[in-house]
């Protein structure tokens, strides 16, 4: 049998450096290997988008309960909006800013100013998470709980989600951040590079998601 | 070779037991891992539906082994109802999660799809063993709710995590079906026995299980596209490779729908919000809000848990099934010695299937009191899956025709795939039907239907990847003589088990009933009913050879070649079984589709995707005629 | 080992064809007037479903009859990768077949359900519980009495929350079993206390769920009369296969005797009636 195999060693780099998405491998011009950092870049951004679709199908999923549940009942007790959620809309809006200059430091090969705008781009996210807990506190002294009503019901189990998949991209931040002080690179490679663009695609969408649940919310019905 | 090139392994092989057989990121430990646990849960689902059949044919018969097992139950050794129902529930969720789900994904997907595309491993391999471990957790928190449920210590402390974890009813799980339809499933214990922490283990086990299974899914579907290697065109993968692909969207995009139905169903059971629970429900001589075991709920909707159940629940039938397709498709066309016939069309079709098995959720819903409007789109997207289906049967006659078949048992499974697919899918034409739904809903020609395409024809798929695959993961052939009366007694077996069923169906036989007795209309079914049982009894007996089988080969097994069955694709290019990273660090690339067999002129009547010494057709793609 | 299989294939084929054919095991006579139409199609289904199921066995028998391998290495298979011709041929007859029949099965569908209920019918309230029907009637006024959740009182006996200060309510019956006139469409209210039933009569060729919150209305005409038996047809529960009731379908005379009844007769009548008529279960 192995007279018939053609084999091809792994230090041969025949990939034309080509970085399309998903990626022109395979088809049969341009061979493609794993350990070609463009692959593994390729390969973060793209389980990055996959991942997002799973996410925006559990959210789409609550979302027509939501619409559903709304539309089915009687019960529905319309919440007024905590203020305290412009405060936290504004403050992840400016962490999706922060995060687009770290990553301009980072192409500029600027380490410090890199890890000094992903540091920034944390607080921003957690003060985002302060924020929402401070709208929580403000419902729950209005005597409004998870079980009050639909709208509450949902108000707390949506934030909740939310802030669940954010704690994920807060522990990512960390990860780059800790990333770049750790490694003292000099130079862009291009696996750091990936890492920063799953992270800030994950982010933005977070960020996204948030300002479409802060409308579904309190602008249906 | 592999001396020269060990730099460039991103992990290379471990050394320690641990890091080599429980925690490791090797895509083929992995899937090794999940077909064991595959392999437990049907043990356990088979012997539930042991136990389920026994109940059905002699009601009222003192088995001491279970008094002995669960006093509470089975007291006196008397099955009683709520034990048999809850028999089904967990005999449904084991099967559909931890065996339909997790084998033919989990198990052979992990294994071949990356060998089979000439990549080293998954995508990201340490993502790959989460998934098996949560998986595997869901699957102890299945167990646990066995436990908790059956045994009346262990139910008393769950009892202490608050009012909706009473368990010990003596059963073995709750009593709603692996469907779990609210509010029965969600008002806790007083809805019934196994309804209190029993239920609350149910969720929270198929919520792990939804984590776990979407962390496979973003691997495989990564892994596909982004890691081919050289040639390895999207028209020159395996349909094996197509039907995993599909499977893994389809999972990415239907298990998240069930995850979010079953964070609202457990608000629903722990905290008391009214997302499925409507108000005014009287249950058990309690009114809502009159108790604090019954608190007080408000305008939920019963069918929002069916819509994002069945959502999810349509794909998750083409989940369980499309592998075993994949699978078939490539076993035909190898023991054929024949291209696979209509590769293109044989993708569209996985494709098609697919996709509208997001559009036709509601044909388990006809008659729940949805719109019935809607029910007239559903009905007819419905009957048109099965062109597709009609279009894979056909090109898998197609492939067979004018073949010179070697009937190893591998492709004998195969072959009982294709004959079991068509006699369960049929009767979706019936099923499918809204009008002819008002006579068949909820009767047993819907098991019967269900059981042969989505349970024995996937398990059959099953079968006839493992006696095919058997060679390349344990380096031993598996005994074919032993194999061959595993197959004759299991095909025969479950036609005599389910073909028998829909019958059952047309008299008017109800699912989901603990006894027959009860109803006049149903005491001329006796006789189908005790043939059944008995045909059940064997091919479960039947299949203590199968296991045998596999635990004798992996030891004793003949020795296998690199290629045992003279087959093309990649996998069969790499040693049996293939080294750490599997090809030997060396990555194959690919000259041809996956099925040139009995190509003219060639020297062989195969001829690997790998072997450029050979011309086929234009450019190496599979040309049509 | 290819002809043994064909043959398997092909006798396990007939036996099921024959366990349809020959009706040993069938469905009981359709009572209501949409039945026959539904049966018919059922019948074109299962014909069809016949005819595509046998033909798949039978060339699926024949090529692993007539395509076995010989042993001999240089007498090699068809090379082909298919037929675009074929491919379109089979997609396209089974699509007008598949769809077609989709189409047609809708029309009962359409009698039933998407027709407003006939004015005039004969009105039931159905209240199902755990594991007890419990059927409401308006009485000589043809009004059904209030009823309300807080009410019920299943120790009580008043298992639908009936308001008996309620001037509706004084003629209104509550009884365990269904009594419907013969020829006259009925309508009946369905609902539900606690958990998600099903209300199933198999000669009626009738099914529908009964949900909690809701209340849903469907309707149908009896064409024969007679005692059948009615059963719930989703799981709700342990009990769920002795959760049993009667339904009685009578002529215009006996009914219009029994509907004239005062409350306190009502239930007793029907018990001589439900005596009277044996139960027809084929």
């Amino acid at each position: 049998m192995a007279t018939m195999v053609t084999t091809r060693p792994v230090t041969t780099k025949s990939n034309t450096g080509g970085t399309k998405f998903p990626g022109p491998n395979g088809n049969g011009k341009n061979g493609h290997h794993r350990f070609e950092p463009d692959s593994n870049a390729n390969r973060y951004r793209l389980g990055m988008w996959v991942a997002l679709a799973s996410i925006a199908m559990l959210f789409t999923a609550l979302s027509s309960a939501y619409i559903v549940r709304a539309g089915s009942s009687n019960d529905w007790v319309s919440l007024t909006m905590p203020r305290v959620l412009l405060l936290s809309t504004a403050i992840l809006l400016a962490s999706s800013v922060t995060l687009e200059l770290a990553r301009r430091n980072l192409k500029a090969a600027s380490f410090n100013g890199y890890a000094r705008w992903i540091l920034i781009t944390m607080l921003l996210g957690l003060s985002f998470l302060g924020t929402q807990l401070l709208a929580w506190r403000a419902l729950a002294r209005q005597g409004v709980y998870l079980v009050s009503n639909p709208h509450s019901s949902f108000f707390y189990l949506l934030t909740a989600a939310h802030a669940v998949h954010l704690i994920g991209g807060l522990l990512a931040l960390i990860f780059l951040w800790i990333r770049t002080l750790v490694k003292r690179e000099v130079k862009v490679t291009v696996t750091g590079q990936a890492a920063a663009d799953a992270v800030s695609i994950y982010w933005h969408f977070m960020d996204g998601l948030w300002i479409y649940l802060f409308l579904l919310l309190f602008l249906w019905r | 070779m592999s001396e020269t090139h060990e730099g460039v392994h991103r992990h290379p092989a471990p050394t320690g037991f641990i890091r080599k057989y429980i925690f490791s990121i090797d895509h083929k430990v992995i899937g090794i891992q999940y077909l064991i646990l595959a392999l437990a849960a049907v043990l356990v689902g088979m012997i539930m539906s042991l136990l389920m059949r026994l109940n059905l044919s002699w009601p009222g018969t003192h088995w001491p082994i279970l008094e002995t097992l669960f006093p509470n139950g089975a007291p006196g050794g008397v099955m009683n109802p709520e034990f048999y129902l809850s028999l089904v529930t967990m005999h449904g969720t084991i099967m559909v999660f931890f065996v339909l789900t997790t084998a033919p994904q989990g198990g052979f997907g992990n294994y071949f799809l990356p060998i089979q595309i000439g990549a080293e491993d998954m995508a990201f391999p340490l993502l790959n063993m989460l998934s098996f471990w949560v998986t595997l957790v869901g699957f102890i928190v299945i167990l646990l709710a066995i436990v908790v449920e059956g045994n009346a210590r262990v139910g008393e402390w769950f009892a202490a995590l608050g009012p909706s974890w009473a368990g010990g009813s003596g059963t073995v799980g709750p009593i709603g079906g692996w469907t779990g339809y609210a509010p029965l499933s969600a008002l806790g214990k007083i809805a019934g026995p196994g309804q209190g922490a029993g239920m609350n283990l149910w969720v929270i086990s198929i919520a792990i299980f939804c984590v776990g299974s979407l962390l496979g899914a973003l691997n495989f579907i990564t892994t596909l596209l982004n890691m081919r290697t050289k040639g390895m065109s999207l028209m020159r993968m395996p349909l094996t490779c197509w039907a995993w692909f599909t499977t893994a969207v389809l999972a990415l995009l239907s298990f998240p729908v069930l995850l979010g139905g079953g964070i609202l169903l457990l608000l629903d059971r722990i905290a008391g919000t009214s997302f499925f629970i409507p108000g005014g429900l009287y249950v058990s001589g309690l009114l809502s809000g009159s108790n604090p075991n019954f608190p007080l709920h408000t305008g939920g909707s019963p069918i929002l848990w069916q819509h994002l159940f069945w959502f999810f629940g349509h794909p998750e039938v083409y989940i369980a099934i499309l592998p075993g397709m994949g699978a078939t498709s490539h076993i035909l066309a190898t023991f054929a010695r024949k291209p696979v016939f209509g590769y293109r069309a044989m993708v569209f079709a996985i494709f098609a299937i697919g996709l509208l098995g997001f559009f036709v959720w509601g044909h388990h819903m006809f008659i729940s009191g949805m719109s019935p409007y809607s029910a007239v789109a559903f009905s007819v997207l419905t009957l048109s899956i099965g062109v597709p289906s009609a279009v894979k049967t056909f090109n898998w006659l197609g492939t067979l025709w004018g073949g010179r078949i070697r009937f190893t048992c591998a492709m004998l499974f195969a072959l009982g795939f294709v004959s079991l697919f068509v006699a369960g899918g049929i009767s979706g034409l019936i099923l499918g039907q809204s009008s002819l739904d008002l006579a068949m809903h909820d009767t047993y020609i819907v098991p019967a239907h269900f059981h042969l395409v989505m349970g024995v024809a996937s398990i059959f798929g099953m079968f006839a990847a493992l006696y095919f695959w058997f060679p390349k993961m344990f380096g031993r052939l598996m005994n074919e003589s032993i194999g061959k009366v595993h197959f004759w007694i299991t095909f025969v077996g479950v036609y005599c088990i389910f073909v028998p069923m829909h019958v059952m169906g047309l008299v008017g036989m109800p699912r989901r009933y603990a006894q027959f007795t009860e109803y006049e209309f149903l005491h001329g079914l006796h006789p189908l009913v005790l043939f059944v049982s008995i045909s059940a009894i064997i091919t479960i007996s039947a299949q203590l050879i199968f296991y045998f089988n596999v635990v004798w080969s992996v030891f004793k097994g003949e020795k296998a070649s690199a290629n045992p069955w003279e087959a093309t694709t990649l996998e069969w290019n790499t040693p049996s079984p293939p080294p750490h990273d599997n090809f030997a660090g060396v990555l194959p690339v690919v000259y041809h589709g996956p099925y040139e067999f009995a190509v003219p002129g060639a020297p062989k009547d195969f001829v690997m995707q790998t072997d450029n010494s050979v011309e086929v057709g234009t450019n190496g793609h599979n040309g049509h005629h | 080992m290819g002809r043994a299989l064909a043959v398997i294939i092909w006798i396990l084929t007939a036996l099921s064809v024959l366990l349809f054919v020959s009706k040993k095991w069938w469905f009981p006579t359709a009572i209501s007037e949409h039945g026959p139409a539904l049966d018919r199609q059922f019948m074109i289904t299962i014909v069809i479903v016949g005819i595509s199921f046998t033909a798949a066995q039978i060339g699926l028998g024949y090529a692993v009859w007539k395509f076995r391998d010989t042993g001999n290495p240089s007498d090699r298979g068809l090379y082909t990768h298919g037929s675009n011709k074929l491919e379109m041929i089979w997609t396209v007859i089974t699509a007008v077949i598949f769809i077609s029949l989709g189409v047609m099965g809708q029309s009962v569908w359409a009698s039933l359900r998407l027709n407003d209920v006939p004015p005039g019918s004969y009105s039931v309230e159905v209240v199902a519980q755990q594991f007890q029907w419990n059927f409401h009637y308006p009485g000589k006024d043809g009004v059904f009495g209030h009823t309300d959740p807080k009410l019920i009182d299943d120790g009580g006996l008043n298992f639908i929350g009936l308001d008996s200060s309620d001037p509706n309510a004084k003629d209104d019956a509550v009884t365990a079993s269904l009594v419907i006139p013969l020829n006259h469409p009925v309508e009946l209210k369905l609902r539900s206390k606690d958990v998600i039933h099903n209300i199933w009569v198999p000669p009626l060729r009738f099914k529908q769920d009964l949900v909690p919150g809701m209340e849903i209305k469907v309707h149908f005409t009896a064409t024969k009369p007679g005692k059948y038996e009615l059963a719930c047809a989703e799981l709700c529960g342990q009990l769920h296969f002795k959760m049993k009731s009667f339904m009685l379908v009578l002529p215009d005379n006996e009914l219009n005797e029994l509907k004239a009844l005062p409350q306190e007769q009502f239930q007793a009548r029907m018990t001589e009636l439900l005596a009277k008529y044996p139960l027809v279960t084929n």
